[in-house]
């Protein structure tokens, strides 16, 4: 039974949730298990490439023989500690940051059923933002683990906020309520941001140590942000099964057994948390987690037990290239990865916009 | 279904706009006594179910159109809104001699008027008055006027509450035109300085702005303008030039954080009389157009086929507002950085006040020069630090953004 119900999206929810095109795409190929695994291979292989060139390129380009040298027989050179205490840990921020808002790009689009979601958009930056920034003008300089734990918090209100306002417009929520109510919160989190800010030194400081959208700049250690990391992704791949029921719709989903508040709520808790917890190591990054989705979805159809894991590939792909790209075009400076896909992903979102009648419901 | 500038969306609110429009005309055509009520009776008749055109001013026996003729000529005007307009150009006077006072070490309102006046004032009251607090004071007013005007004409035009430079891109893309030029230019640490600064950042801005909007309309056209896909679009297109602004903030030896936070959340600090005087100058202009085209704009609310029975050339009349608009929001953005919403709730206000069909112009300037002015009054006093006066705006305009979302469903007549 369940094997069934799972594997009837593959054909039938393309329409629903990737859109005419993709959707005639699938049903033409249906991909199978086979075809479905190369591309996770592939994808695989392109984030290792993306992992390998993150190692590569920098202020001073360096050969792959260096990188080798650096990573196997160090010896304490220049080069050697460029790699190793620079460009090493960057690449892991961009590995862990990229796979948390692929996944959380995935999970939002597919329980919002809106092609146009994206954590970026719902608020979730903003919101962990004025958490910190209120909690450290209010109490001084946090701890690491307090720090994130209230980006956490500030997130999910944020997200719980938008969530409460767009099904609450008339006509229910529709990928524009969706994202207008994100840009409304958005734009009342910055404005209370800035105004604490500017008020309390200490808050500024939290903040642009927080907020320059950059994998080169890592506050809080990996290690605090693990558990929540670890938590949201077991919650993602647990709710793959109540995503593929439910991308049939809520009706369906509910005769078919699947607890709808129950897949709801995981669902959201693992979006905040996965987003959270980029946004903790990273600080915002926009438009990631829109662009993943769609990427993932062109490869593997619409079947989130595929989805999920390409989509972490995928972000780790897309996210190290975007901040690679960031290293090389600017030189002698750089750019923020935020900026790039910014730069890469608002077009992308005008393209959504444009392909279809989004705001029919 | 429309194919021209005045995109049409459907739903019923807007026939009840058209009606209002048409019973808002037909008092200048003919003398019907009481204006007849086609909109459809109830509740519905107040404007806040309806977004942009709905009903006109109701009120019992109120006669909302009044037709004074001389000879040949006649002149239509709506004894409401000339009320309102009044009493708004009083609160702005009141706005503009507090936001004087308080623009630093409170100064009482006598030696104010008489500074404004012209009048000796003791010590160095006048100077102060006259060079350091008029400036900003006219620039309030300037920013939030333009962006009122700009955001009616986009609203009315659009036919969607929604439409406003700052979500349709225009007032982000005006803001990295500037940005680009202070950044090429290198003037990133002594601010506007220069006449290639002052007359090249308007230009870019306004290029930009144009470029960010025209963007916007082109990506939007598909078989006619959707009004929710424009608005889409729009925000991919904001979210565009604010991170190219963000970039170009970085890149240029922009040090001056004050400078940085007018272009990302829009600031009237340090504005000084070379910036504001030409600025100012080009503004007045530009209402006056706004102010002119505002009978074209009542027009166009109407449906297509009557308006264009009537003879007005919707095309060429929405592309010559638009480009008022963005003209108008350019300016603004020169002078202001991004002020947010002002443009946004500023025409609704107005629109509800004066219970007109479509946002009246010279009202929302009147209506978003005072809320500059008080939000940027509080702004700089209210707190211990002064804050720019986009925080406020933003922090006061995100709740009707949210209600706009969130507004009750529309009744269909």
């Amino acid at each position: 039974m369940a094997r069934d119900v799972l594997s009837v999206p593959a054909a039938a929810a393309p329409s629903a949730i990737a859109g005419d095109g993709a959707g005639r795409d699938a049903d033409a190929r249906r991909p199978r298990r086979g075809r479905r695994l190369r591309w996770l291979l592939l994808a695989a292989l392109v984030a290792l490439g993306a992992v390998v060139l993150s190692m590569l390129v920098g202020g001073r380009p360096s050969t792959l023989a260096e990188v080798w040298h650096a990573v196997v027989t160090p010896t304490g050179s220049v080069m050697d500690v460029t790699i190793r205490e620079l460009r090493w840990p960057r690449t892991v921020t961009g590995v862990v940051v990229g796979a948390c808002l692929g996944v959380a790009g995935v999970l939002v689009q597919g329980h919002t059923r809106n092609p146009i979601a994206d954590p970026g958009l719902l608020g979730i930056n903003q919101g962990a933002a004025l958490a910190i920034v209120s909690a450290t003008a209010m109490a001084g300089a946090l701890a690491p683990l307090t720090q994130a734990l209230l980006a956490f918090a500030g997130a999910l209100v944020a997200v719980v906020a938008v969530f409460l306002v767009s099904t609450s417009a008339r006509g229910g929520a529709t990928p524009i309520t969706l994202v207008l109510a994100g840009a409304a919160i958005s734009s009342l989190c910055t404005g209370l941001v800035s105004g604490i800010v500017l008020m309390d030194d200490q808050a500024l400081d939290a903040l642009r140590f927080w907020q320059v959208g950059s994998v080169a700049v890592r506050n809080g250690s990996l290690e605090v942000i693990a558990p929540f990391l670890l938590v949201g992704m077991v919650l993602a791949v647990a709710n793959v099964g109540a995503l593929n029921a439910l991308s049939l719709g809520e009706d369906t989903a509910r005769s078919l057994g699947v607890p709808v508040p129950v897949a709801r709520t995981v669902g959201i808790l693992a979006i905040t948390l996965l987003a959270g917890s980029a946004v903790t190591h990273a600080g915002p990054i926009a438009f990631a987690g829109l662009l993943v989705p769609h990427l993932a979805r062109a490869l593997v159809g619409a079947d989130y037990r595929w989805l999920v894991p390409v989509g972490a590939v995928a972000g780790v792909a897309v996210l190290l290239l975007a901040d690679t790209a960031g290293r090389v075009i600017a030189r002698p400076g750089e750019l923020s990865v935020g900026v790039v896909l910014a730069v890469v992903g608002a077009p992308f979102f005008v393209h959504l916009a444009r392909r279809r009648r989004l705001a029919t419901t | 279904m429309t194919r021209n500038a005045f995109a049409s969306t459907a739903g019923a609110g807007h026939v009840t706009g058209q009606n209002a429009a048409r019973d808002a005309i037909r008092g200048a055509h003919s003398e019907a006594a009481p204006v007849p009520r086609s909109g459809p009776a109830g509740p519905v008749a107040d404007g806040a179910t309806v977004g942009c055109v709905p009903a006109a001013a109701s009120g019992a026996g109120f006669r909302s159109v009044r037709v004074l003729r001389a000879g040949p000529v006649s002149l239509r005007f709506r004894p409401r809104e000339l009320l309102v307009a009044a009493v708004l150009t009083a609160a702005l006077l009141v706005a503009v001699t507090v936001h004087v006072a308080l623009g630093g070490t409170p100064i009482p309102f006598g030696q104010v008027l008489a500074a404004l006046a012209g009048q000796p004032v003791e010590g160095g009251v006048g100077l102060v008055v006259t060079e350091f607090r008029a400036p900003r004071t006219v620039a309030a007013v300037l920013v939030g006027a333009c962006l009122a005007a700009a955001g009616a004409i986009m609203q009315t035009v659009a036919r969607n509450p929604l439409a406003s430079p700052d979500i349709l891109g225009v007032t982000s893309g005006a803001s990295a035109g500037a940005v680009a030029v202070l950044v090429l230019a290198g003037s990133g640490a002594v601010g506007v300085a220069g006449l290639a600064a002052s007359v090249g950042m308007p230009a870019a801005a306004f290029t930009a702005g144009l470029a960010a909007g025209v963007a916007v309309y082109l990506l939007a056209y598909r078989r006619g303008i959707d009004s929710y896909r424009l608005i889409l679009v729009g925000l991919g297109v904001d979210g565009l030039a604010t991170a190219l602004t963000t970039w170009m903030l970085t890149l240029g030896d922009v040090t001056n954080a004050a400078q940085a936070l007018t272009w990302m959340t829009g600031s009237l600090n340090g504005k000084d009389w070379p910036l504001v005087l030409p600025l100012g100058a080009a503004a007045a202009v530009l209402l006056a157009a706004a102010v002119a085209a505002g009978r074209w704009l009542l027009l166009g609310a109407l449906d297509r086929d009557t308006a264009v029975a009537i003879g007005l050339r919707l095309g060429r009349v929405g592309l010559l507002s638009l480009t008022l608009a963005v003209l108008l929001a350019a300016v603004a953005t020169v002078v202001g950085g991004r002020v947010v919403f002002v443009a946004l709730a500023s025409p609704q206000i107005a629109r509800l006040l004066t219970g007109s069909p479509v946002p009246p112009v010279a009202v929302s300037a009147l209506v978003g020069a005072v809320f500059v002015l008080v939000s940027d009054a509080v702004a700089a006093n209210l707190f211990a630090t002064p804050l720019p006066v986009g925080v406020v705006t933003a922090v006061l305009g995100a709740p009707y953004l949210i209600y706009l979302v969130m507004r009750p469903p529309r009744r269909t007549s």
